[in-house]
């Protein structure tokens, strides 16, 4: 609305390199959540759908491997992944000061 | 104590309970209604999401929908937990640094546009409704089956609870209602749970159970149903029959459809910080794996529980829980061969739904008028029952059926009140406040989204108690629709600084009107068709959200190459929510 113009004109950016620092900390997350974001595929649709027949050959814990990442194991490492992405991420923002009080 | 009883005391105290939080923890301004005042905490947040997303529907049919359809139950499992990972790292943490109430008011400031609002709420609205009436229908049901009480007698009175604590305690009071909820039902869920894999495998882990072997014997449970199963002409538990693109398309839409539902996205605006939102998140998918990863275990158990005491067995030595359930309509059996002896097979037995003439056959079973099929399967049975029925199958005490039926209207009350919420926000906020009437009053807008909340409560409940037939398709409406319209809006405007309006705008059209069109033709304008061999490349409407999502990118990368890039003040509001500091400043917005 209206008032937006006011509030973000005057952004925290104002200088070069600020700009510069601001760049480089969503470069850098956005290579963190990339990575994270290739295992989530490769848990899911890798393991527990388009290889999932060919892991099927391999018993894991009493299951077919790959039944037991489409109904178990997927969503275990997702359950990682978030606590990883987290855990990443708060570093990242207090190596570019940016991080919350 | 007696049955009835009990459960009238267990539902009745867990009523009381959200009561006296609503009162507690009423609204009195805006900013308490629709976001709680940003000041929960994260693991408060995390628990109120796992209720606000686990429905009725999670609760009571899921295990038996994966118990029939074995591994191609898995779209199910991955897609309804693989989209927290999505919400986590690509639109919670700069939602919330956005700092509004709501998703419609992030499209239409990022995107500059009225039209862009407009659209949004229209489908925050269908979306929204499509959901609820479900959920009102899943409270008829369990009171009926539970309190013995008519269907639409349950429908009022869950009404009545939703109305009560939505209305008055708005976000706030629904937070805390569904942290109570969600201790109620997964509490309900684990119990049974437990007892069933002690049961079958001796351990009390369901998830580890799931992998062991059959109590007294060396072969494993997934094993011993796969061969049993294929040896009844059943397919086989561990592998599927859908063509492998649609699991991958279905699983792909629920996904970025979990990840695009409005009442979902909305939790995040409650917590104090961006940081938190990201854990939350993580919060959240922990407290719904315990169900998610629990509900398939349970539901082959159940299934091989019910083939061992159903199948070739004489009608007259069952339990006396076949009886129950019997009554209740959930199980028939048609004696085609006149044995007496069950045959359990593929196929159905009979057409439709079991209606009994009133009259018993020769060995006591409840005669039936429905016409027989060529199958020689003997048995009809729906798949709630197979949670339903669990704690009389593990001859469970009376209490645990009691607290079933409490977490079964917990499951249901919890996601109802999210998405009334939703459904308030919508009218008073981004139609009223928003477009309609800019100057309206703090307490003007207020009483606006009390009256919406009191209006679509109404509402919800009247297609609950008229449920029109479609209720089970549109499901899949809502999915479709937030992976083709919300998820690429919202990704691009937060991960490419470019998109404009023109671009954004374009794309959700594009992706509405084909999902839409895709999902009317096969379900509803010509439902003969919906086989895999119409579908286009074999995608079933289910998993088409997936190609509508794909193609709301492809027409809003092309349309805004052409057209001018978004005013500077948007590409600086685009910076500002990238980075985490300052979303305690954006709050007092």
């Amino acid at each position: 609305m209206n008032d937006d113009k006011h509030r973000y004109a005057g952004s925290p950016h104002k200088n070069e390199s600020a700009r510069a620092s601001a760049a480089a900390y969503w470069k850098e997350n956005i290579k963190i959540l990339s990575w994270l974001l290739v295992i989530w595929f490769a848990v899911s649709f890798g393991a527990g759908i388009l290889f999932a027949d060919l892991l099927n050959n391999i018993q894991f814990a009493g299951f077919k491997l790959g039944f037991w990442f489409a109904q178990q194991g997927s969503i275990y490492t997702f359950v990682v992944l978030i606590f990883v992405y987290v855990w990443k991420m708060n570093q990242l923002d207090r190596k570019y000061d940016v991080h919350e009080e | 104590m007696e049955q009835q009883l009990l459960i009238y005391l267990f539902v009745g105290a867990t009523f009381a309970l959200y009561i006296g939080i609503a009162i507690w923890s009423r609204a009195g301004t805006t900013g308490e209604y629709y976001v709680a005042s940003k000041g929960v905490n994260p693991i408060a947040n995390g628990m109120a999401t796992a209720a606000d997303w686990m429905s009725a529907a999670s609760f009571i049919s899921m295990a038996g929908l994966i118990a029939f359809l074995g591994y191609d139950g898995s779209v199910y499992l991955m897609g309804w937990t693989g989209g927290y990972v999505l919400l986590a790292m690509l639109l919670a943490p700069y939602l919330r640094k956005f700092g509004r109430f709501t998703v419609p008011d992030f499209i239409g400031d990022r995107y500059y546009s009225q039209l862009a609002r407009t659209v949004a709420v229209i489908c925050a609205l269908f979306i929204s409704f499509t959901y609820v009436a479900g959920q009102m229908r899943g409270v008829g049901i369990v009171f009926s089956r539970y309190l013995e009480v008519p269907i639409n007698v349950g429908v009022i009175i869950g009404m009545g609870i939703v109305f009560f604590y939505a209305v008055l305690g708005g976000m706030k009071g629904i937070t805390y209602t569904q942290v109570a909820q969600y201790v109620v039902m997964i509490f309900a869920y684990l119990v049974p749970a437990i007892f069933i894999s002690l049961l079958v495998t001796g351990w009390a882990i369901p998830q580890i159970g799931f992998g062991a072997t059959v109590v007294g014997t060396d072969t494993s449970v997934l094993g011993r149903l796969d061969g049993v199963l294929t040896d009844l002409g059943f397919d086989q538990y561990t592998s599927g029959q859908k063509p492998t693109i649609d699991v991958f398309f279905i699983t792909f839409a629920l996904m970025v459809g979990t990840a695009g539902l409005p009442h979902v996205i909305i939790r995040f605006f409650t917590v104090p910080r961006v940081r938190d939102a990201r854990i939350s998140a993580g919060w959240a998918l922990i407290f719904i794996s315990l169900l998610y990863t629990t509900a398939p275990a349970v539901g082959a158990f159940a299934r091989a529980n019910l083939i061992d005491t159903v199948s070739n067995a004489e009608y007259t030595e069952l339990p006396q829980w076949f009886h129950n359930w019997e009554t209740a309509g959930l199980i028939a059996w048609m004696d085609k061969d006149e044995s007496g002896v069950i045959r359990y097979g593929p196929g159905a037995p009979f057409e439709g739904r079991p209606q009994f003439t009133g009259e018993v056959g020769e060995y006591g079973q409840p005669l039936l008028r429905n016409t027989p099929t060529d199958h020689a399967n003997e048995l009809y049975v729906d798949r709630d029952i197979l949670v339903l029925a669990n704690p009389e199958i593990a001859q469970l005490p009376n209490w645990v059926i009691a607290l079933m039926a409490a977490g079964g209207l917990a499951a249901a009350l919890s996601t109802a009140a999210g998405l009334l919420l939703v459904i308030s926000t919508a009218i008073s906020h981004d139609l009223l406040k928003s477009q309609l009437m800019p100057h309206i009053s703090e307490k003007g807008e207020l009483l606006a989204a009390r009256l919406a909340a009191a209006v679509a409560v109404v509402l919800a409940g009247l297609i609950g108690i008229y449920p029109p037939a479609f209720v089970a398709q549109v499901v899949a409406f809502a999915f479709g629709l937030a992976a083709a319209t919300f998820f690429p809006a919202i990704i691009m405007g937060i991960f490419y600084k470019r998109m404009n309006k023109e671009g954004a705008v374009a794309g959700m059209l594009v992706g509405l009107v084909f999902t839409f069109g895709y999902i009317l033709l096969y379900k509803f304008i010509n439902p003969a068709l919906d086989h895999p061999d119409h579908h286009l490349f074999g995608i079933s409407p289910e998993g088409i959200g997936t190609l509508g999502m794909i193609l709301n990118f492809i027409t809003a990368f092309a349309v805004s190459r052409f057209t001018p890039p978004p005013p500077d003040h948007i590409q600086h509001l685009v910076e500002d929510i990238r980075v985490p500091r300052g979303a305690g400043a954006a709050q007092d917005h």
